[in-house]
């Protein structure tokens, strides 16, 4: 144990060399990350490294995955009669209703087919588990097993069996990391059930709940109100539900009502999740719809001197046609 | 000698990637907040125990390699360990011969310290200021720090490790 080491350090002055390494590495950090803010470099360098870091991930994920199994291995045969029972219920009424729905599903179809729509009720999902991995950033991220192999986008919504739970993010090959809806930085067009009332829920800094800071005061809002996803935006498809309203106040300017809200999901214990594959269709004013006349074999030759004056004219028609659209989609929020 | 050098590198770079395995592997929700920095603490007690192991620049690529295990952002950990082995390695001397309690008092104070520029980083980069209990975890560490040291000391000896 003894060993000499006096001159290189001095029980109380620092050497010069050692600062000014500090203040080089400082320096570095610095420049890293803000370059990495940035652009965002940090996830290509991940992509690249994640030969290394995907073992990793399931290497940390093994003591959730363990425990998991204990509490099945372990549990009582009682409770797992029980929770057998509860979920043969579940199934049960849950293929009642879905029996029920499924006539009511047909019709919605034929009328939506009617109005010329494209809204589908069907879903085209993937399953997926959670990792049970801690990647800092305030518990706002899962992680899931599922990733660039196996067709998994960043964008596409995540749902489980109450609710939306989030979008992806990032996309490693074999796993992908999931931004929750009650991440701070992350917001979701929504409508309330009942009024129809369309806003934006964020996810609240305190942590597993949503915030609806701007309802308009005249706006009708209730406690257990039901928030579903509006469509709006075109990310997440509309119709899931996103959460249950849990205190409306005004908010301290005055100028509007701000709400929270639970999130639908169980966002905490899922295991399972669903991804969607069917984006919800790409906003924007629809393709502009072919000027009706003659059909073409029917109509009258076009002379070959005025073409020009005839085909400035006819992008005239179409400009004119096309403008209207955009005023029209601008009236929804992006 | 030789083989004793290589068993002892393999126990440093093994404590290391150790602490960031803990770093990552998941609590349940409650006991979250209640998570200590694992490669802080780790990192911290090589710095006392052997000076010559432990540099800036190790810190550093170490600090790296957990940014891009967290995904943060890429330079966060490096800059929190760096300055944490700075401090620890300044004034490692009088640390070393602190009496136990003593000791746990300055590694909360490099753990609070550690917070505050993770808090300063992460608030420059635009997120929202955390929630209260994630102010329990430099404690935490504090709590387990006689712990840890005795625990790897012990080791240490058992495996006859410089």
């Amino acid at each position: 144990m003894a060993r000499a080491r006096d001159e290189s350090s001095p029980l109380f002055a620092g050497n010069a060399a050692g600062t000014l390494r500090l203040i080089f590495y400082l320096a570095l950090t610095m420049v890293l990350m803000v370059l990495d803010h940035r652009n965002s470099w940090l996830w290509r360098i991940r992509y690249t490294a994640s030969a290394v870091i995907e073992p990793v991930y399931r290497l940390a994920g093994l003591p959730a995955v363990g425990i998991r199994t204990a509490s099945v291995a372990f549990a009582d045969r009682q409770r797992l009669t029980e929770q057998n029972q509860r979920l043969r219920e579940d199934l049960l009424l849950a293929n009642a209703k879905l029996n029920r729905m499924s006539a009511v599903a047909v019709q919605n179809e034929r009328l939506k087919q009617l109005l010329d729509t494209q809204h589908s009720l069907e879903l085209n999902v993937q399953l997926a588990h959670v990792i049970g991995v801690d990647m800092g950033a305030y518990r706002y991220q899962i992680t899931l097993n599922l990733g660039a192999r196996d067709g998994v986008k960043p964008g596409q919504p995540v749902i489980d069996a109450h609710g939306v739970m989030g979008q992806i993010k990032e996309v490693l090959p074999t796993t992908s990391v999931v931004m929750l809806i009650t991440d701070p930085s992350h917001a979701i067009p929504v409508t309330i059930e009942r009024s129809g009332l369309r806003t934006v829920a964020y996810g609240s800094a305190d942590g597993g709940q949503l915030s609806l800071p701007n309802i308009p005061l005249a706006a009708d809002v209730r406690v257990g109100d039901h928030l579903l996803t509006s469509g709006l935006g075109g990310r997440f498809p509309p119709g899931f539900p996103v959460g249950e309203v849990r205190s409306v106040a005004p908010s301290p300017t005055g100028m509007f009502q701000m709400a929270q809200a639970d999130p639908a999901a169980d966002i905490d214990r899922s295991e399972d999740v669903l991804l969607l594959h069917d984006q919800a269709e790409p906003d924007g004013p629809p393709a502009p719809a072919t000027p009706m006349g003659p059909p073409a074999d029917l109509a009258p030759p076009v002379q070959a001197a005025p073409a020009p004056a005839a085909s400035s004219q006819s992008s005239a028609f179409v400009k004119k046609s096309a403008t209207p659209a955009p005023a029209d989609s601008s009236g929804a929020p992006p | 000698m030789s083989r004793q050098q290589r068993l002892s590198r393999w126990w440093f770079l093994g404590t290391l990637a150790l602490a960031l395995l803990l770093m990552l592997v998941p609590l349940p929700s409650v006991l979250e907040p209640f998570k200590p920095y694992w490669p802080a603490l780790i990192l911290l007690y090589w710095c006392l125990e052997s000076e010559d192991r432990v540099t800036l620049g190790m810190a550093f690529a170490l600090g790296l390699v957990a940014d891009l295990l967290n995904g943060v952002v890429l330079g966060e950990q490096a800059m929190r360990l760096c300055a944490l082995v700075f401090i620890a390695l300044r004034f490692r001397s009088r640390l070393r011969f602190f009496p136990m309690w003593q000791q746990t008092l300055a590694v909360l104070a490099l753990l609070l310290n550690d917070r505050i520029l993770l808090l300063v980083v992460r608030v420059l980069s635009g997120a929202s200021l955390p929630p209260a209990d994630w102010w329990i975890s430099p404690f935490v560490g504090a709590l387990l720090w006689p712990f840890l040291f005795l625990l790897l000391d012990d080791l240490r000896a058992r495996l006859r490790i410089q």
